[in-house]
């Protein structure tokens, strides 16, 4: 079973196209060191504002002045965005990944105690209503505030709001397995809760999650991308793909090759997260299966 | 096939092709029948006979990827496979119509019963809004609905199934359609109301001359209503003929085998005589839901009232009734799966009833059950060895000596141990069964529960288990609950039977004088239900 289920997924075109993507957005942020960049904080006076592609002489942080290709060009303070674009892969992917872990360990902890305890239930999911309730920007804001600007309170507060959905999520998985027999044949032999919630009913709502978990990944990448370039997130000299578009927008009408590169990487990365989640929905979620049987 | 009457429908050589990758080729080859006006032909079959699949051929509503590949379907003079699509849906509801086996799914759930007739008139025929009203109102009386001006204005979820399949039946015949086509109709319904189904579905069939394909894994259904019988198996015809030729002197060996499979519905003379002391005793159990409180008015359901009953060591006890009678909550009950309201349940010395569900986990392996549905049984996600060893292992046996029980216990329900580390959808229906019998015995119980065991399974099968259930009984001298909903089972399999009725034991005793001398009225109209009863099937 497994291997025909793990064929499909890699029959799946869009999983193809997101996991490509990915793996190529992967390899530059791994690699980012080693394919031809700098310092992405080191400011070089001389070339400011340098349309791409430009053939200039770049003076580096050892004083040494050298010909260098911008293969992005340079921002207004003459930081090569080509450098800047790629150590950015790296945050981006970071907190994507780290926002969807954290928020599915947590909201299925959560979802889990919720759809399986009527009494944790009551309780848990108005809390939840209620963290629903507060705008994620407006929360974020305020972490930022209370714990300043470092990767880990971004994290945090694009995880929080988050949580909610996936609890939602799994409870409704769980409230729907916990009627099936195979969980009261797991009551009848003896089977302790803490294992039927471990065995059964976990690995029989892990499809949806996972799919969950890409979306969640997906909206953590752009908001990362939308506290920095409203200043929320961390701080400017740190490239991320929102600052470096915050400062290209003073000078979009002259240099809007500033904004461009890292729009275009940000746009491509959540397509990809999106296309390889809808792919995994298509062949793994049963209500899709037949959907994607027939293309 | 020289019937006088000028067939309606006409199926030649019909071979129906299946998307490659399929687990054949054909989903059916070579099927020829006919249905002659005011006839009744039944297309007999188990599952993955390829019954529904001719049935939606004649419909022309076969899903995309499978397409008739050879053959010939005529209704009357006309060729249907030539038929475009938009020529194939004229003749949709005013020349062929169909009725489904779950009719709340076919029934639109957010239009009035009265308005859904009223569209398909108002599609089909030039009447103006009065006359079709009437003609609806009539149409609901022809059908024996009760208050036809109430159902009228009524939703479909406030009707009970046998309601709603009248429904059905109702909009497929008030276009008075040459061709009837029923698709295991009455399944989904008690046996009584199959039985008003059955007869109603015969009686407007003969007054209006409709011709009736009807499609059934149920032999009792066939001998009930047919007047031919085509017998399919794996999308082969097997045999065709009129009913009493196929059903009382059978030619082909399949054929013998599924009447040979059919529990006749009179009890075997008992030789065993119980004496024992009870493994398994319930005493004057009650369990009554609420619900409402807070803010509505609050209402009480009575699912089981005072049942009280005693299991014996290698005796098997039938509680049979129909749905919502009870016996399903009895059984849960009695596993603590939910908690009783009222009385006792005693499992020898220990009291099932009382204390907390810690307390009774070392109880718990003593009563084991076997759930209907066994699709939905088994964990998808586990494979079935494990499933087999979670019981033992969670009541500390090691894992190793709990697989090498587990590979005994595979041969003993029939199935090779090399199968343990597969996962259930690689199982038939069938063997997915005797895996959760496994399962079950795999805490050495005292006491089994079949909940249903054997009625989601075709008939050839059922008959494999109950025989392995017998068996396994007489080896290991459990004491046996069994539940179902079917008397000929009930019949064969029981000792001794309980009729169950709205929560109450309406009568209970030895299973051949509640069979033979039923003393209750609602006994008396469970057995005249059951379909088939007065046939005499071939001897086998």
């Amino acid at each position: 079973m497994k291997n025909a289920t793990i064929q499909r997924v890699l029959r799946n075109g869009a999983v193809r196209f997101g996991a490509i993507v990915l793996a190529v957005l992967v390899t530059l942020a791994a690699l980012a060191p080693v394919l031809g960049t700098v310092d992405p904080a080191w400011l070089d006076a001389v070339n400011m504002n340098q349309p791409p592609m430009t053939k200039a002489d770049w003076t580096g942080p050892d004083n040494q002045t050298a010909p260098r290709t911008l293969l992005m060009g340079t921002d207004s303070f003459g930081r090569d965005i080509y450098s800047r674009v790629l150590y950015g892969t790296r945050i981006s992917l970071v907190v994507g990944v780290a926002v969807a872990v954290v928020a599915l360990l947590i909201g299925t902890f959560f979802g889990l105690m919720a759809g399986y305890f009527r009494r944790v239930d009551a309780v848990l999911m108005r809390v939840m209503d209620g963290l629903m309730a507060i705008p994620g920007i407006l929360l974020a804001i305020a972490l930022v505030a209370a714990w300043g600007a470092q990767l880990s309170t971004v994290i945090i507060a694009i995880a929080v709001p988050e949580i909610p959905r996936v609890t939602r999520l799994v409870r409704s998985l769980v409230l729907s397995i916990r009627e099936e027999p195979y969980i009261e044949a797991a009551i009848s032999i003896g089977t302790p809760t803490w294992k039927i919630l471990l065995r059964h009913v976990l690995p029989n709502s892990i499809a949806p999650m996972v799919v969950q978990g890409t979306y969640v990944c997906a909206s953590a990448i752009l908001l990362e991308a939308i506290l920095s370039f409203l200043g929320l997130g961390l701080p400017s000299e740190i490239p991320t793909w929102g600052n470096i578009m915050a400062e290209a927008r003073v000078v979009f009408s002259s240099a809007p090759h500033n904004m461009w590169f890292p729009g275009i990487f940000l746009a491509f990365t959540v397509l990809a997260v999106n296309l390889l989640g809808d792919g995994l929905r298509d062949t793994l979620d049963p209500k899709f299966n037949k959907r994607g049987a027939q293309r | 096939m020289s019937d006088p009457r000028p067939a309606v429908l006409s199926v030649r050589d019909l071979a129906v092709a299946l998307p490659p990758g399929a687990d054949r080729e054909l989903a059916v080859e070579h099927i020829s029948f006919d249905v002659g006006a005011g006839e009744i032909v039944c297309l007999l079959g188990e599952s993955g006979s390829g019954k529904s699949v001719i049935s939606f051929a004649v419909m022309g509503l076969l899903p995309d990827n499978v397409h008739v590949s050879a053959g010939e379907i005529r209704l009357g003079d006309t060729n249907l496979l030539a038929l475009t699509p938009a020529q194939l849906r004229e003749l949709r509801g005013d020349e062929i119509a169909m009725i489904f086996q779950e009719p709340m799914t076919a029934l639109n759930p957010v239009m009035t019963c009265g308005a859904q007739l009223d569209e398909l008139l108002a599609e089909h025929t030039l009447l103006s809004a009065a006359e079709r009203r009437s003609k609806t109102l009539a149409m609901f009386e022809a059908v024996k609905l009760p208050e036809p001006e109430r159902i009228f204005a009524s939703f479909p979820h406030q009707l009970s199934g046998g309601q709603r399949q009248r429904i059905m039946i109702a909009m497929a015949l008030i276009l008075e359609p040459k061709l009837l086509i029923a698709d295991e109709p009455t399944t989904a319904l008690d046996v009584t109301t199959q039985a008003e189904v059955l007869a109603l579905i015969k009686t407007l069939q003969r007054e209006r001359g409709t011709a009736v394909l009807f499609i059934t894994h149920d032999m009792g259904v066939v001998a009930e209503i047919a007047d031919r019988v085509v017998v399919l198996q794996q999308g082969k015809q097997v045999e065709a003929g009129p009913k009493h030729d196929v059903l009382q002197s059978p030619q082909e060996d399949y054929t013998r085998m599924l009447i040979a499979a059919v529990p006749p519905i009179d009890p075997p003379v008992l030789h065993h005589h119980f004496a024992d002391a009870p493994a398994l005793s319930v005493h004057k159990l009650c369990k009554t839901y609420s619900s409402g409180g807070w803010l509505q008015k609050r209402r009480e359901t009575r699912a089981a009232t005072l049942v009280s009953f005693d299991v014996r060591p290698g005796e098997t006890v039938g509680i049979v009734g129909e749905s919502g009678s009870g016996k399903s909550t009895v059984a849960r009950c009695i596993t603590r799966l939910i908690d009783p309201s009222q009385g006792e349940v005693h499992l020898r010395d220990v009291e099932l009833h009382a204390g907390s569900h810690e307390a009774l986990k070392a109880a718990r392996k003593r009563i084991q059950i076997v759930f209907q549905d066994p699709y939905r049984s088994l964990d998808p996600r586990q494979r079935v060895g494990e499933a087999i060893i979670e019981g033992p292992v969670n009541f500390g046996v090691p894992r190793e000596q709990a697989m090498a029980r587990a590979r005994e216990l595979m041969t003993l329900v029939r199935l090779s141990p090399d199968v343990l580390s597969r996962y259930p959808n690689e199982f038939s229906g069938g063997q997915r069964q005797r895996i959760s019998i496994a399962r079950a015995l795999a805490l050495d119980p005292e006491v089994l529960i079949c909940d249903e065991a054997v009625s989601a399974l075709d008939v050839s099968v059922q008959a494999q288990v109950l025989k392995l259930l017998e068996e396994i009984q007489s080896k290991l001298n459990l004491a046996i609950l069994f539940i179902t909903h079917d008397l000929r089972v009930a019949a064969q399999i029981c000792d001794r039977v309980l009729v169950m009725q709205s929560g109450i034991v309406v009568e209970e005793g030895l299973t051949r004088d509640v069979f033979l001398a039923p003393k209750h009225d609602y006994t008396r109209r469970l057995l005249a239900s059951a379909p088939g009863r007065e046939f005499r099937f071939a001897a086998a």
